[in-house]
């Protein structure tokens, strides 16, 4: 949709690292490809997930506007990205942001991007990532070249991937950690992008780091691969390994990361999830996305067998120089701070508020004279504006030490205490001086009916009717209320980790008195602490525009009833599951429609409350064979050959065209996993056999004709060509490549012998 | 800004943020049902999609009606209410007719807001008083040369608008959007300034 897309790649070329730029060429070509219509929607999709390229509410068309649903007819009319998913629909851009870790200029190419792309806002996400919304696909090419222009690649942000690998946003800088895990969160984002045995999931994979076993800040224990830093003593020397907790997850159901291994020595760390990887791609659920993560695999495997498959693969595994050779830098690695250290002079001319948001938002580090402070959020949302004035506090106070925090906020880490007041002035002027992080003001919730396809009820909505509620009673809220976490998701997905909140909501619908009333299910008794240390239980269903009186009113009675320093958790044990129910029967009903039709609309949304806008997910992505990637990246290659073609260059076109002709004929081997050469020569030998004497490439019409393109075109490799031959290889690349995606589909449409 | 840069300077992607007068009555939330009826009833030039709330961010986009050629907002930047267009669609690239055509929508939307009975006469803007914002850095860079580029065709259009009772101070932060502050002598009322946009339209 802007002007200037043809020209970013120009103005940028020189800024990005070759490997991305040349990622974003090939996906700029797929876009020009789909246009075409020459590629599948499910193919398309999945590719543009594995960009952070995502669908988002309405996408399909269709909304439902208070009274009718509406068509909402677009400009590219039926043409699509995906399956049911409209072109010109707006999406949602995902950008990973391993750890956390940000520096000044990528804020403000975040803040650029977010008002030349977006709506002016970046949303923080409970996995460290940044996300954009009503982004235009046709955008995406040049949003994502300004990104990785400063060094941030969206590759793999969705789909069935290894999704963005988190960490305790404190690493380096807590009291209580064993070491720093920065480094080795790092090694392990960057060694399994794009690795080849992590490109076959059945479903997303998620990895998280944390420091120590005792705090939140990691959250290991809702995690695929769950790694706490911890240390031994072996002869006489210390050592760092990690505990390793697997299979762990939220969503409809969630499941406990459990314990495989007391103790992975640093050097295993990288090998050992290489292997699960393969594991989970070899053995994992590939055509029901509903019992395709890695934690219904280590339950149907039990623990004990999973972990005898992951050592038998990891022995099987030659040695990658990348497994260790970061290691070598390790002990050297330190963020060092701006300022010398410093104790904090308290002075009248202290700005307004400034005790009160110290007492919340500032911790020490370990390091005598620094702190941390956090910038709270609220709903995790940033202008372009706050975030230059954020980059302007980085490069002021600190050495551009800043991380996503696992709670939608910003933590500036190395601040020299004395520094404090003044930090605190520019978040004031910034609009972002708040108080209340980590406080049962500063809510969590997933963007729910706000964007999401999924969402049922306004997450968002509900959050910001809480966070007004407690922001304005902030100074009269009890201390032991004050420290609860609430956390909110729109549907049972668990985006918004409701089940490890003290008080958590997922949104519902029932049906009342013949109208959809939204509601959310309460959730009691989650653990927070101890890396997301237990899941809560639903309590029962409660209209949404009743929920922050539901919350008052189990406060109350904590507060009124509990006993000595007894906990939320503990009190709610004891009083038990139906007394808590019971307690909210009356807040369960609904009034009729003409009594009190505000119950029949959801929070921040006019529009009488349907279900019909909901929308199917593409959380999971579509589950595509690595042959349709590939397959399709020969249709790229011929297209650049097309483009070769039109400039003149003929040689380089015939290349490519062969090329192209050789990776799809390589594509058919490896979908039949036949062992084969990596010579062209060895490809053609093994081809011939396997797909051409046995009659499988032949078409039903032409027998082995297509075949003979292959033939003729290793023969000729080296001859020179002229604008007629090149023309002419082109044409013959198409149509093997048309015959290879045929023959692929007739093998897939055979019955299996069973 | 080099000669190549030059050349690429365009009026494009056209922002209009028309402020609002005395704001101390002005209820935010009310936005929400409005929004949401101009969607139902379609009162728009563009399509128009959904409705999103930033109300809890500071200084922030305040309420936005989301569309596909264009977002509209009641928007809360530098703690000032206004009336945002926010162009997001290309066009030709003719100035007068992209600054005619987002003025146009602005103020349609502005006097539109002010007759809203949720706001009961409480949203008033002043279309005196407004901001330009060109929203694509590669086509309008904010430096001295895109404004030296573009100050003729913006002199020339806010003359037609509001006569010679005008001044233009031109935003100068290099990491900001190329950006325009308008403040006419006197303020004046939505409505009066669409007779002179069809002159523009329709003059040489």
């Amino acid at each position: 949709m802007k002007a200037s897309n043809k020209s970013w790649k120009e103005v940028l070329i020189d800024r990005m690292p070759d490997r991305l730029a040349k990622e974003l060429d090939i996906f700029e070509n797929e876009i020009t490809l789909k246009k075409q219509g020459k590629i599948d929607d499910k193919v398309f999709a999945e590719t543009r997930l594995r960009r952070g390229a995502y669908g988002q509410r309405y996408d399909n068309g269709a909304r439902h506007d208070g009274r009718v649903e509406r068509k909402l007819a677009y400009p590219a009319a039926s043409l699509t990205k995906g399956p049911n998913t409209l072109w010109d629909a707006p999406g949602m851009q995902r950008i990973k942001i391993p750890f956390g870790s940000l520096n000044a200029e990528q804020l403000e190419t975040l803040a650029e991007v977010a008002e030349e792309y977006s709506d002016g806002i970046a949303h923080l996400t409970t996995r460290q990532d940044v996300q954009l919304h009503f982004v235009h696909i046709e955008d995406v090419p040049s949003l994502q070249r300004r990104l990785a222009a400063v060094n941030i690649t969206t590759r793999e942000a969705c789909g069935n991937t290894v999704r963005n690998v988190t960490a305790c946003p404190y690493a380096g800088v807590c009291m209580g950690e064993s070491f720093d895990v920065t480094p080795y969160a790092k090694a392990t984002a960057y060694f399994l992008l794009g690795h080849p045995d992590t490109q076959n999931f059945g479903r997303k994979f998620k990895i998280a780091f944390s420091g120590c076993g005792e705090t939140a800040c990691g959250l290991t224990r809702i995690h695929d691969i769950g790694l706490i830093a911890v240390t031994r003593q072996f002869n006489g020397r210390t050592q760092r390994g990690f505990e390793m907790y697997v299979g762990g997850g939220l969503g409809t159901v969630p499941y406990q990361a459990k314990l495989m291994e007391e103790f992975v020595l640093e050097a295993e760390l990288l090998p050992l999830c290489q292997a699960m990887g393969r594991v989970f791609a070899r053995l994992g659920e590939k055509k029901n996305r509903n019992t395709a993560r890695m934690k219904f695999l280590v339950a149907k495997l039990g623990l004990e067998e999973f972990k005898r498959l992951v050592a038998q693969e990891r022995a099987s595994l030659p040695r990658d120089e990348r497994w260790t050779s970061y290691l070598h830098d390790i002990a050297r690695y330190q963020e060092n701070a701006l300022k010398p250290p410093s104790l904090l002079q308290i002075s009248p001319s202290a700005p307004a508020g400034f005790e009160e948001w110290r007492k919340t938002n500032v911790a020490p580090q370990r390091q005598p004279g620094y702190v941390t402070a956090m910038v709270t959020l609220p709903l995790g949302d940033i202008t372009a504006t706050q975030l230059r004035k954020v980059a302007d506090a980085c490069r002021k106070y600190v050495r551009e030490t800043i991380r996503v925090t696992v709670e939608q906020n910003l933590l500036l880490r190395w601040v020299s205490e004395a520094d404090l007041p003044a930090l605190s002035a520019d978040l004031n002027d910034a609009g972002l001086g708040q108080p209340g992080a980590g406080t049962i003001a500063d809510i969590t919730a997933c963007p729910g009916t706000d964007t999401c396809k999924l969402g049922i009820s306004s997450s968002r909505g509900l959050a910001g009717e809480l966070r007004k509620l407690f922001v304005l009673q902030n100074g009269s809220v009890d201390e032991a209320v004050r420290g609860l976490r609430i956390k909110i998701s729109g549907c049972f997905n668990s985006c918004g980790q409701h089940h490890i909140a003290d008080l958590g909501f997922y949104g519902v619908n029932r049906n009342k008195n013949g109208y959809a009333v939204p509601h959310f299910q309460v959730i009691l008794g989650g653990q927070w602490t101890e890396n997301g240390g237990a899941y809560g239980l639903a309590i029962g269903a409660v209209p949404s525009k009743r929920i922050p009186e539901t919350v008052n009113r189990i406060t109350s009675r904590y507060l009124a009833e509990r006993q000595a320093d007894e906990s939320f958790q503990d009190f709610v044990r004891r009083i038990g599951k139906a007394e808590c129910k019971k307690m909210l029967d009356d807040l369960t009903q609904v009034p009729p429609h003409d009594a009190d039709p505000s119950f029949y609309t959801d929070w921040a949304d006019a529009r009488e409350y349907t279900l019909g806008d909901m929308g199917v997910g593409e959380c999971a992505g579509e589950v595509v064979s690595p042959i349709e990637f590939a397959l399709t990246a020969c249709e790229r290659e011929v297209f650049e050959a097309q483009l070769h073609l039109d400039g003149g260059e003929f040689e380089a076109a015939a290349r490519t065209a062969y090329g192209s002709i050789l990776h799809a004929a390589t594509a058919l081997l490896d979908w039949r996993m036949l062992p084969h050469e990596k010579s062209a020569g060895g490809i053609v030998d093994q081809f011939r056999k396997q797909f051409y004497d046995t009659q499988l490439f032949f078409d039903p019409f032409v027998g082995g004709k297509f075949a003979h393109y292959f033939f003729a075109a290793h023969e000729n490799a080296s001859v020179h060509h002229d604008a007629d031959t090149a023309h002419r290889l082109v044409e013959e690349a198409q149509l093997f490549l048309e015959a290879c995606h045929s023959c692929y589909g007739r093998v897939m449409a055979q019955p299996v012998a069973v | 800004m080099n000669a190549e840069m030059a050349g690429r300077v365009q009026v494009q992607h056209v922002n209009v943020k028309i402020f609002a007068e005395d704001t101390a009555g002005v209820d935010l939330a009310c936005a929400i049902p409005v929004f949401h009826r101009w969607i139902q009833e379609n009162v728009c030039e563009e399509l128009l999609i959904d409705v999103a709330d930033y109300r809890h961010v500071p200084e922030g986009p305040g309420v936005v009606l989301v569309g596909h050629e264009a977002n509209y907002s009641l928007d809360l930047s530098e703690a000032r209410l206004g009336l945002l267009y926010n162009r997001k669609a290309p066009a030709d690239h003719n100035p007068r007719e992209n600054l005619t055509q987002a003025f146009r929508a602005a103020l349609s939307a502005c006097r539109r807001l002010e007759q809203e009975p949720e706001f009961h006469g409480a949203l008033k803007f002043n279309a005196g008083e407004c901001q330009v914002i060109l929203n694509d850095r590669l086509l309008a860079p904010n430096t001295k040369a895109t404004w030296q580029a573009l100050k003729a065709d913006f002199e020339n259009f806010f003359g037609g608008l509001y006569g010679a009772g005008y001044t233009l101070d031109h935003s100068s932060d290099p990491r900001e959007r190329f950006r325009v502050g308008v403040k006419a002598i006197d303020a004046v009322d939505a409505l009066s300034l669409l007779p002179a946009l069809d002159r523009l339209r329709t003059d040489p």
